[in-house]
This record gives C-alpha cells, sequence and structure tokens, in this order.
C-alpha cells in the first residue's frame, strides 16, 4: 500500500488535515474517514450526482476528484449548508415542495442548486432544468425539485 | 380535495424526516460505521452460463489484510422449499443459489465467492486472488430461442409447472404456464367488425434506485445476528435469512436504515446472508455495498418480453374478444411476474371473451424481481396499443373507445374475478376533461396519445404501537420501511383518528424486535394496510382515554364521547386531548396500545395519462412536450406525495418507453451497465408532470384510501407510442423507442412511400 | 349455494364444467365438495392443510385471507388465482 498523504483542506469553512492514500475519492475521504456521509455514492463514476460537493464555489462530484486534490481547497458539503440556526432557503423549499421522496440524492441537488443560484440568482426553468441534469433522482420524476429551486431563488431575491 | 371534512387528511403538513433528509444527517444503509468493521466484496461470474468445476480461495485467503473469504459451501445445504415471503413465495433452492453459485452461474455477474478485509480496497484487490474453474457453456438470451427444445436449460430441476401440474418431464426453462378462459374467443372474433393482431416486445429494464444495495452485519458471539440494511422489508430479510442459513427468526434481528429508492428491487435478498456469514468467519462486523455494474448485472430487473395480442371490437367499438400470449423472462431462476401480466392486460375493459397464455421463462440473466407493478407495464404496452389501432381503423375517438369499454365495478375480468368498486371510467373522464386534453397540439412532427393502466394494489398484514406521552404528543412505532413519505401519511391517518395535529406524531420506523410484523413496503399497500393498523390504534387509544376521563370524573364509560380531539363527560366536562394526557401518569397505567392489519385487500387502481410529444425526424428522439396523470388515488392523505407518486411513477415509465434497456453481446455481458449507458430520463429531459387525482375512495379503508404507488408506471410507454404515431406515422412495437430505434422505423417507413 | 370458478386448465378434471355449485360455509368445505363429484381437483389446489404456494383465493371480490378457513356465504364466487405481489 502507497504511504499515505497529509492533505489539508477547508471543509465547511472549517482548516482540516487528513491523512489518505493516493488511490482513494474524495467522496471516500468524506465517508469513511471523516464522517460526513451526507455525501453519497451512487454509482463511483460520476454519473448520478449523489456525491456533488462544491470545490472553490464549483459543483463537482467528487467520486471522480481524487482526496489529495483537495489539497488548498474550499470544498462544500450538504453538513455545511444549514446556518446555526434553521434551514437554508432550499432546504426549506425542498420540505414545501415535498421535493423528495427517499431522499438520497437530495444532498447532490441541493449542492448543485446551492451553485446554480450563487452563479444565476435568477434562472428559468429551462436553466435549472438544464444546470441539474447531471443529478440524477429516480423518484420523484424532478418537478417538485424544479419548484423546490424556483421558490428558493425567490426567496433569495427578496432577502 | 378529500369529500368529507377532514383536518388533517388533505393537507401538506412537512414530513417528520425531512430536517435529516436535507441537512445530511439521516443515516442510509451505507452510512453506518461500527468499530472494528470490515469492508467486503464479491466475486462474480464473468460468463452468463457456467459450471463452476472448481473454486480456489487459497490465495485470497493469506492476502494480507483479509479476515474472511466465503463460498457457496458456507451456506447449509437448501432444501428444495418454497418460503412464503407474504408478498409472493421464493424456492429457496433458487434463492440460495442466486446468492451464492453452487454447481452452476447462469448470468454475468453472479456471486460466486466474498471477502472481508481491513478496507475496500484490499477486498477489491483481495478477489481477484480467487481462482475459479468455469466450463463455459451456451448462454441463452431471448425468451422465445429459450422456450424452444433445443435451447441450453438452466436448470436441472426446473419443469413446466402450472395449475395443472407438470406440463414436462424433462428440464426445460419454460417453467410456469399460466392460462385463463372466459366465455368463447371465437365466436367473439367472429362477432368482430375490426381485428387487429399484433406482436410486441420489450427490454429488460431496471428499477434504477439511486442507492446500492447495502448490508453490514454483526454474527455476535452468542449467535445472534444484527442486520443493518436498506431493505423495503426488514421482516421479509429475517424470514429469508433465518431460511437460507437455516436457523431461527429469533437469532435474527434486522435493523432498517433510510432507504434510498427500491421500486420491488430491494426485497429479496443478496448481500444480507453474505455480509453474516462473512462476519461469523471473521468475528468482526462486516459491511457489504453493492457496485453500480454489480447492481444492474446482478440484482433483480424486470423481464423483458414478448406478447402478442389479438382484439376484436363491433362497429360501434365495442370490444367483442381478446387475446394474448405473454412470454416474460424470468432471468436465471423462475419467477417472473408473468402471471400479474395476465391478470392486468386486459384489466381496463369488459372483455366478454377472452383467452391469456402466459409463460415464465429461464434466460442467462439476473433473475428478475418486482419492479412497481411488476408485469403490468409490458402487458399495457402491448394490449393499449392494440386499442390505439383499433380506435384508428373505427375512426374512433380513443377517450370514447375507453369510456365505452371501460371497466367497473361488478366487470368480470378474463380471469374470472368480478371488480369491487374501482375508478377506471373516472381517470378516462379526468383526462377527457382536462386542460390537456381540450388544448389543440400544433406544429410539425407533433402527436398526443393516451393509455391505460391497471395495478392491483395489495393488502397483506401490519403491525403499529402507539405510545402516549405527557405533552400529549404520541410516539408511532412501524415497522414498515418508509421509502417516500409514509412515516409522514401514517402519522397523519392516526393524528385524523385521535383529533390532534400532525405534528403531534413522532414516528419511527424500528426494528424487527421493536414492533409486530409487518409485510414489505411494495405492493402500494403501506398507506392502506399500515394505515388499518394505525386507524386500529388511534381506535383503542380513544377507547383508553374514554375510560380515564370517565374514571377521573368517577362517571360511567358509556356517559363519555370522544370528538374532535377531545373527551367529553356529562355535565359539559371536557379535557382536550392535552389535558387529559398530561394526567394519565398520575391516575393510572400508561396508555400505550397496538393496532394490526392483515383482513382487508385492495380493489385495484387505474390511471389514464396523456402526453404530447415532439419527434425529430432526423435523430429519432422523442421530446415530452406535456404530460397530464389522472389517476383514482382514493382519498389522498397528502396530496404532495400522491402527486410525487404519480409523477415518479409515470418518468419511470418515460425512462422505460423512450430509453431504458439491457443491451448485450452474443455472450450476455450487458454492455451498458451505467447510468451513462443505462439511460434513465434527467431533470432535463422532462418538462413539468401535471397530476389529476381523481378521489374514488375504496371502502375497506377507514378513510377511502386507495394504494397509489405502483399504477402510474402502467400507463406511459402506451401513450407515449400512440403519440409518436401520430406525430410520424410509425408504430413502435418494440421498447424502448430510442432514437436509433425510432429513426430506424421512420426510415424504413420513408423507404416504402 | 356458492359457485366455484374452475380455473381453466382443471377444466379437464371437471368434465369441461366452468362453474360448480356446490355446498359449504368455507373455502376448504367448497373445495372438498367439489372433489367429492371431481377426484383429483383437491390435490392441485391444496397442499396439505393450505392452498398451494404461489395460490390465492378471491371470494367474491376479496382476495381472501383466512386461506382454506376463509368464510364463503351462499352467493358467494369462489376463485382460484396466483398470488399478486408487488414492487
Amino acid at each position: 500500500m502507497a504511504k499515505k498523504r497529509v492533505v489539508t483542506t477547508t471543509i465547511n469553512g472549517k482548516e482540516t488535515q487528513f491523512l489518505c492514500q493516493p488511490r482513494q475519492t474524495l467522496l471516500e475521504v468524506l465517508r469513511d474517514d471523516l464522517a460526513l456521509t451526507g455525501s453519497k455514492e451512487g454509482c463511483a463514476n460520476g454519473n448520478c450526482g449523489a456525491c456533488t460537493v462544491l470545490c472553490d464555489g464549483k459543483a463537482v462530484d467528487s467520486c471522480l476528484v481524487l482526496a489529495v486534490e483537495a489539497e488548498g481547497v474550499e470544498i462544500e458539503t450538504i453538513e455545511g449548508v444549514a446556518p446555526v440556526d434553521g434551514l437554508d432557503s432550499l432546504q426549506d423549499a425542498f420540505l414545501q415542495q415535498a421535493a423528495l421522496q427517499c431522499g438520497i440524492c437530495t444532498p447532490g441537488f441541493i449542492m448543485s442548486a446551492k451553485a446554480l443560484l450563487q452563479e444565476q440568482p435568477d434562472p428559468s426553468e429551462e436553466d435549472i432544468r438544464f444546470y441539474l441534469a447531471g443529478n440524477l433522482c429516480r423518484c420523484t420524476g424532478y418537478d417538485k425539485i424544479v419548484r423546490a429551486v424556483q421558490d428558493a431563488a425567490a426567496a433569495r431575491l427578496q432577502v | 380535495m378529500a369529500s368529507t371534512s377532514y383536518k388533517v387528511i388533505g393537507t401538506r403538513p412537512i414530513r417528520h424526516d425531512g430536517t435529516d433528509k436535507v441537512t445530511g444527517r439521516a443515516q442510509y444503509g451505507a452510512d453506518i460505521q461500527l468499530s472494528g468493521m470490515l469492508f467486503g466484496d464479491i466475486l462474480r461470474s464473468p460468463h452468463a452460463h457456467a459450471r463452476i468445476k472448481s473454486i480456489d480461495t487459497s490465495q485470497a485467503e493469506n492476502y494480507p489484510g483479509v479476515r474472511a473469504v466465503v463460498t457457496c459451501a458456507d451456506l447449509p445445504e437448501p432444501e428444495q422449499k418454497v418460503a412464503d415471503l407474504g408478498e409472493g413465495d421464493v424456492n429457496l433452492y433458487h434463492l440460495c443459489q442466486n446468492v451464492l453459485a453452487r454447481q452452476k452461474v447462469l448470468y454475468k455477474g453472479h456471486a460466486v465467492a466474498a471477502v472481508a478485509a481491513d478496507d475496500i480496497h484490499i477486498a477489491q484487490e483481495a478477489i481477484q486472488q480467487i481462482n475459479v474453474e468455469y466450463e463455459v457453456l451456451p448462454p441463452v438470451l431471448d425468451v422465445l430461442e429459450a422456450m424452444e427444445a433445443t435451447a441450453p436449460v438452466l436448470n436441472d430441476d426446473v419443469r413446466t409447472d402450472s395449475m395443472a401440474g407438470e406440463e414436462s418431464a424433462d428440464p426445460t426453462n419454460v417453467a410456469k404456464h399460466f392460462f385463463y378462459e372466459k366465455g368463447d374467443v371465437e365466436k367473439g372474433f367472429e362477432a368482430a367488425h375490426v381485428v387487429i393482431e399484433r406482436e410486441y416486445r420489450t427490454a429488460t429494464v431496471h428499477q434504477g434506485y439511486i442507492e446500492p444495495h447495502n448490508a453490514t452485519a454483526l454474527w455476535n458471539q452468542d449467535g445472534q445476528i444484527t442486520i443493518w440494511t436498506s431493505t423495503q422489508g426488514s421482516f421479509m430479510v429475517r424470514q429469508q435469512m433465518a431460511d437460507l442459513l437455516q436457523m431461527s427468526e429469533s437469532k435474527i434481528k434486522v435493523v432498517p436504515m433510510e432507504i434510498g429508492g427500491g421500486f420491488g428491487g430491494k426485497i429479496s435478498v443478496y448481500l444480507q446472508p453474505v455480509a453474516a456469514l462473512l462476519s461469523k468467519k471473521s468475528g468482526r462486523p462486516v459491511k457489504l455495498v453493492m457496485d453500480r455494474a454489480a447492481i444492474f448485472e446482478a440484482t433483480g430487473p424486470t423481464p423483458g418480453s414478448y406478447i402478442r395480442v389479438k382484439m376484436g371490437a363491433d362497429r360501434e367499438g365495442k370490444i367483442t374478444a381478446a387475446e394474448a400470449y405473454l412470454a416474460y423472462e424470468a432471468g436465471a431462476f423462475p419467477g417472473s411476474p408473468v402471471s400479474c401480466g395476465c391478470m392486468c392486460i386486459f384489466a381496463c375493459y369488459d372483455v366478454p371473451h377472452g383467452r391469456i397464455n402466459g409463460y415464465d421463462v429461464c434466460v442467462n440473466k439476473p433473475r428478475t424481481n418486482a419492479y412497481r407493478a411488476p408485469g403490468s407495464t409490458n402487458a399495457a404496452f402491448a394490449a393499449e396499443s392494440v386499442v390505439d389501432e383499433i380506435c384508428e381503423r373505427l375512426e374512433m375517438d380513443p377517450v370514447e373507445f375507453r369510456l365505452k369499454n371501460a371497466a367497473q365495478e361488478g366487470t368480470r375480468r378474463v380471469d374470472g374475478v368480478q371488480f369491487a368498486r374501482i375508478g377506471m371510467r373516472e381517470t378516462v373522464e379526468a383526462i377527457r376533461d382536462s386542460e390537456h386534453w381540450k388544448a389543440p397540439l400544433e406544429g410539425k412532427h407533433r402527436g398526443r396519445g393516451i393509455g391505460s393502466g391497471f395495478w392491483f394494489n395489495v393488502g397483506l398484514k401490519s403491525s403499529v404501537t402507539a405510545i402516549l406521552a405527557a405533552d400529549g404528543t404520541v410516539s408511532l412505532l412501524e415497522g414498515s420501511t418508509d421509502i417516500g413519505g409514509t412515516r409522514t401519511s401514517l402519522s397523519m391517518q392516526l393524528a385524523e383518528t385521535l383529533g390532534i395535529a400532525a405534528e403531534d406524531i413522532k414516528p419511527a420506523v424500528v426494528d424487527t424486535d421493536s414492533v409486530g410484523y409487518n409485510d414489505v413496503t411494495g405492493g402500494s399497500r403501506v398507506t392502506f394496510s399500515t394505515g388499518i393498523a394505525v386507524h386500529n390504534a388511534g381506535l383503542e387509544m380513544r377507547r383508553q382515554l374514554i375510560e380515564r376521563a370517565a374514571n377521573i370524573w368517577e362517571v360511567d364509560a358509556s356517559e363519555v364521547q370522544y370528538e374532535n380531539g377531545e373527551v367529553r363527560g356529562p355535565e359539559g366536562k371536557v379535557f382536550t386531548f392535552r389535558e387529559l394526557a398530561a394526567k394519565v401518569h398520575a391516575t393510572g397505567e400508561p396508555i400505550t396500545v397496538k393496532g394490526t392489519s392483515g383482513s382487508e385487500n385492495q380493489a385495484g387502481a387505474f390511471g389514464t395519462h396523456c402526453v404530447d410529444v415532439e419527434v425529430d425526424p432526423e435523430t429519432g428522439k422523442v421530446e415530452v412536450l406535456r404530460y397530464t396523470i389522472a389517476q383514482d388515488c382514493g382519498t389522498a392523505i397528502h396530496p404532495a406525495y400522491v402527486e410525487g407518486q404519480m409523477q415518479g411513477g409515470a418518468v419511470q415509465g418515460i425512462g422505460w418507453a423512450l430509453n431504458e434497456e439491457y443491451v448485450y453481446d452474443e455472450q450476455g455481458a450487458m454492455l451498458n451497465a451505467t447510468f451513462l449507458d443505462y439511460r434513465i430520463p434527467t431533470c432535463y429531459d422532462l418538462p413539468m408532470m401535471d397530476t389529476i387525482i381523481v378521489e374514488v375512495p375504496d371502502p375497506q379503508h377507514p378513510y377511502g384510501v386507495r394504494g397509489v404507488g405502483e399504477v402510474p408506471i402502467v400507463p406511459p410507454p402506451a401513450a407515449l407510442v400512440a403519440a409518436i404515431y401520430q406525430a410520424v406515422g410509425v408504430r413502435m412495437r418494440e421498447l424502448p423507442a430510442s432514437p436509433p430505434r425510432l429513426l430506424h422505423q421512420i426510415l424504413q417507413a420513408e423507404a416504402v412511400e | 349455494m356458492p359457485l366455484v370458478y374452475i380455473p381453466p386448465l382443471l377444466k379437464s378434471l371437471t368434465n369441461g364444467q366452468e362453474i360448480v355449485e356446490v355446498s359449504g360455509t368455507n373455502v376448504r368445505e367448497v373445495i372438498q365438495a367439489v372433489e367429492a363429484i371431481y377426484p383429483g381437483f383437491a390435490a392441485r389446489i391444496c397442499d396439505g392443510d393450505g392452498l398451494r404456494s404461489g395460490l390465492a383465493v378471491t371470494v367474491g371480490t376479496k382476495l381472501a385471507t383466512n386461506g382454506l378457513r376463509e368464510v364463503v356465504d351462499a352467493d358467494s364466487e369462489v376463485h382460484f388465482l396466483p398470488a399478486i405481489s408487488g414492487g
């Protein structure tokens, strides 16, 4: 087994150091070594988006990122989305719109939607659907997810 | 929307497990971490059909970091016994072989051996060290080919079984034969003005749940096994484990974790027994999680099929006769839902004369399993497509045809049973009266189609426990695992029964030691059947509260009533639920009640869908422009989650119709075992999905609930191919109507012109 | 008297008769009553003290939950069908 590397990174605003094997993905380290199991593995090859995290604000499939690539990067996971008190407008909108059934894809969708709204605060339905096409959901048929993102966008614009 | 004025039913409270699910805190099966836990991996067959000559695990056993290796030798010799899983029976001899292959491997991906190691990477390396000697055999991959006498036979113990007994003396791939007949089909066809007979094909399709199968097992030093797993049925897992390991159920506790989708595919065990054996051999907890390729190749997709339908109608459009031949691929072992397909295929209509033959056929593909209304979608695709052609021939509006022939209460199906109160007609009327149907559709290569479908829904058994707390909240312990929000629909029913707020119920899905028996979460049964159990628990709690109040007021219980969440006695005495709850502790025994169900069954559900498509004639790509789902939902307890079931099921049906299929090479290897190439619908492929909830209450449920989960997957392929025909004049008789296949048909049609 | 609908594959046992009217107050009794007229019928429906695995019985429009002990009324229809599952 190759010698483990020390990686220094920021996760959800907190400076973090971890040890990892070079072959481990960021998803694996988050889940198995850092106990951040909110990001999910659905396919391990970048097709379902259940593992979506933000790296320097950009939505990526963490199953396609090697853990060593996290060096010096600002990582945001689902665990960092809620404020100290209450829920983020996206989380709230997902609940209000019943935009989840089994909920396994929800963390990934929230992270992708977060990145979308940071880039485009007032997206059209087409923009939302295009941006979220990399996140698969098998339960909802996406209708309520899109509505939730629309609601969250509106709520954020009002603030 | 509910016709009776309910306080809680029909509202849209936030689901009780919502916060955990949107913050990533909810613990799904693969999230569990136990001290000393090992990670497992499974060696799978590279061949679709082969004899296992030997398995040498010695190198794997000695691999650094490996703590245990298992093969079929570690499972007790299976009995040729059929176990009743409540929701259909399973042959243990076959289930055992499916979990770990014995003499043969019958599909690429068939599990052969497993290891447990210090980390997942070591486990993945170690399985490569296991040497299996195979004698490769020719595979059979087509259902009709597999039925021929010259086909390679998969199982030596399989004979054609039917109600009349065994129909074959020699081993065969044709495992079962079903036959139904009503009236005189020949006479019926003679009386028809138009008769259409067509053949249809559908491909193997997977449930596509995003969460992989998982199981973490601890075979403790005292002989007790605990399994943490995502499952649709913790009691089913316990029973299958007990049967396969040949031990008592009481030695096994199943802890259901949150589940990331099931759709029928997470009922049979795959990993659980293997994890348990690895734990036994290593003395440590072992976690097994499937990778996506294994999920496609080695779990339980739904059958590919060949279906022939013949239907006749008179000049007025009344069906005079209908005949069907269905051959479904069971995969490696018998047990496709072809019998359900047979009973559903003409269920939407009043068919005076009918005949149906159905065959369950083994092929070298993974052993199929339930997928949302199992067997019905294939059947509806075929039957509804013929209906569409009959309508065209008669120049009859497809809505009018369906209204003219719709099954209703008292209609006798071809299998002989009469329907109770159902809502087929109402769903067709709902589409007829919808904005969608009335809106004109203009533009080139655009078309509109409708399709109807049926699913039985089941009843089965449930148990719940309800515990009153001093602050007026009620804990609700359930065994029905929650895959779509049933914690909340059940809490709402209990709240309604007690006259309190949904937020005052605290639901929990608990393990098999902590609640009474519950059948599977599937068959569209939980809101119905566990709902009845919940209602019964609520009624018992009310009775005890009445007694307690009577006791406190020193009056007779007959003078006390329970109404609107309050207990009222003589002379204006009244306690609110909260007030009385606060007094319980000081005035007597705690109030803990149970509720059970199992004596009720459902009358079945119908859906009629309408879709507008635009087809690109140069690529064969179908764009879904507009989609409306009308479904008889009984009373919608939580309308948002009912809508969600309708939308989600319809989208799975859209994927089935337009893109999803297992692509095999000649050796029986699946070529597209990833989410990239097994193409399920994405957000970008779809419009908003409009829903029309038609409330036709089922009188067997105290609130009129009708199961909603499964039927929405049934109509979409039928509706879509009808729309495609309107758009480009091509009738797709094979699914999926994917771009290459549709383009091929478009070009062929153009060549003919 | 209850009407037992003979599964089409078993009509060879009942001389082609599709519906057999027999007396009985539960499913077990009506099966035995048919068996008395047409021997061999019960073996296709029952296994020991219960229904053959994979089979269910419908009385009227309702799927029975009590197996052979399910009550049958004077005007009931009795059907034998494959058990339905779900997904």
